[in-house]
């Protein structure tokens, strides 16, 4: 066991962080003023080799460890949660086609997800099933042709659906159960809706995606029919709350930044309730980022205690990044509630992350019944 | 990676379950109708059987039965490796 990073990983991780420095925190003001990206961001990503980096270099990808994958997404999550997002929700997809999708499917779409030329989004959530995917009731009928499956239903607060040119859409096979597609935006019966005015995370482009006998080539089936739940969201569930527990990091990490410099220039962070709260962010950004990599380490390995791992690692981290966004508002003050700090975007993005990809509850109840079994 | 006999999947199995289950278990005791755990850990023991054992589950294998019980798993194990008998959901 090693705790602290390699030569190379240190040195990725500072080409991440100067990445993240230059090309995404000018911007994320504005992506949270305009609750949007800007494509070009796409394009700079992919040159970047940071779109679906995870996957194999015989896929198109650049075979990234899991451990600097969490470094990655930390640094991004430190600049703008919205790009963040970008990248965890389409990781998930490129995952799951990597995972479970045939060798024609990987072949037609990995190279896209690859270079950025499609956006993929995960299309899980739906307005009476929140993420439980036992609970789609989107459908997905078998057409007449034998060819097509029919999906009928809506999907909500799917992240960055305005922008995603491919959705991984879970519906329910009426003799199977719920079951992945993978659905390119442009199928007939398929519209796409902004879900504008969001709290937190305004920049990820949030869309209702509504469909209206949707006809999805059965060859873009992931996995087997009525197997999506729990094989394929466990496995796109764990990569994502892995990036959002990195994320979370940033986002303390961001709060402390911000607030050691404001403390210290305002002559406060000679109090000692002041010191209170930034020693609580240097503690969580140490413990979070332990427990990240942690899931990191175990994703990699295919360990079956990464899931586990990667709900502790995204509750702590999402907890304690909410903890410091309100901490630093407090530190900032008047300041602090005002367009003209960050740590008021931090304070809205950081209640999001105790809500994605399972709620605060949720985890807690998988840990209550299942951690004490997980490996430890 | 090589893949052990049968006797060592299935020992490492029974381990693996009785350690995750935090109790023993039957060789044919069927852990997802007993109760003792849920669905998701069928996506746990997909995981298990790869990472341990160096195999990989198809798609047209994700078939709770196969992962129901130390035998139900040891004959799948065992049958990816070519070195049992073919596993059968219903088995």
């Amino acid at each position: 066991m090693r705790l602290t990073p390699t030569p190379e990983l240190a040195a990725l991780r500072d080409r991440f962080r100067d990445f993240a420095d230059k090309e995404v925190a000018p911007h994320a003001a504005r992506h949270d003023a305009e609750e949007r990206v800007d494509r070009a961001i796409v394009g700079r990503l992919a040159a970047e080799g940071l779109l679906a980096p995870l996957l194999p270099a015989g896929l198109g990808g650049r075979g990234l460890d899991p451990i600097a994958y969490g470094l990655l997404h930390e640094e991004i999550g430190r600049a703008c949660s919205s790009v963040r997002s970008l990248l965890t929700v389409h990781d998930m997809v490129a995952d799951s086609v990597r995972r479970w999708g045939t060798p024609a499917l990987r072949e037609r779409w990995l190279p896209r997800l690859v270079s950025g030329e499609a956006l993929g989004a995960f299309a899980l959530s739906e307005p009476d099933a929140g993420s439980d995917a036992a609970a789609v009731a989107t459908v997905a009928r078998p057409g007449r042709d034998g060819g097509h499956h029919l999906l009928t239903g809506t999907k909500r607060w799917i992240t960055f659906g305005q922008l995603a040119d491919v959705f991984l859409v879970f519906a329910r096979t009426p003799d199977e159960g719920p079951t992945a597609f993978l659905v390119a935006r442009d199928r007939p019966g398929l519209s796409v809706e902004p879900l504008p005015g969001m709290l937190g995370t305004r920049g990820s482009m949030l869309a209702e995606l509504r469909f209206d006998d949707c006809p999805v080539p059965r060859d873009h089936l992931l996995g087997a029919p009525g197997r999506a739940h729990p094989f394929i969201t466990t496995s796109a569930l764990t990569l994502g709350r892995y990036s959002v527990a990195a994320g979370s990091v940033g986002i303390v990490r961001a709060c402390l930044e911000a607030s050691a410099g404001y403390a210290a220039g305002r002559g406060v962070l000679q109090h000692q309730l002041v010191q209170r709260m930034v020693a609580d962010m240097v503690v969580s950004a140490e413990a979070g980022r332990l427990l990240a990599l942690r899931a990191g380490e175990l994703i990699g390995a295919g360990s079956p205690h990464a899931p586990m791992a990667a709900t502790e690692a995204k509750y702590f981290a999402g907890r304690a990044a909410a903890d410091a966004a309100r901490d630093a508002v407090q530190i900032h003050g008047a300041a602090g509630c005002s367009p003209d700090h960050p740590v008021a975007r931090y304070y809205r993005d950081a209640k999001v992350m105790e809500i994605i990809e399972g709620g605060n509850e949720v985890s807690q109840t998988m840990i209550g019944r299942f951690g004490h079994t997980a490996g430890h | 990676m090589s893949t052990p006999e049968p006797h060592e999947v299935r020992e490492q199995t029974r381990q693996y379950l009785t350690s995750s289950l935090s109790r023993q278990i039957g060789d044919d005791e069927d852990i997802f109708a007993a109760g003792f755990v849920n669905s998701l850990f069928a996506a746990q023991l997909v995981m298990f059987v790869e990472s341990r054992f160096g195999i990989e589950v198809e798609n047209n294998e994700l078939e709770l039965a196969y992962f129901s019980s130390v035998n139900a798993l040891t004959d799948f194990v065992t049958y990816k490796a070519g070195k049992g008998r073919a596993a059968q959901p219903c088995d």
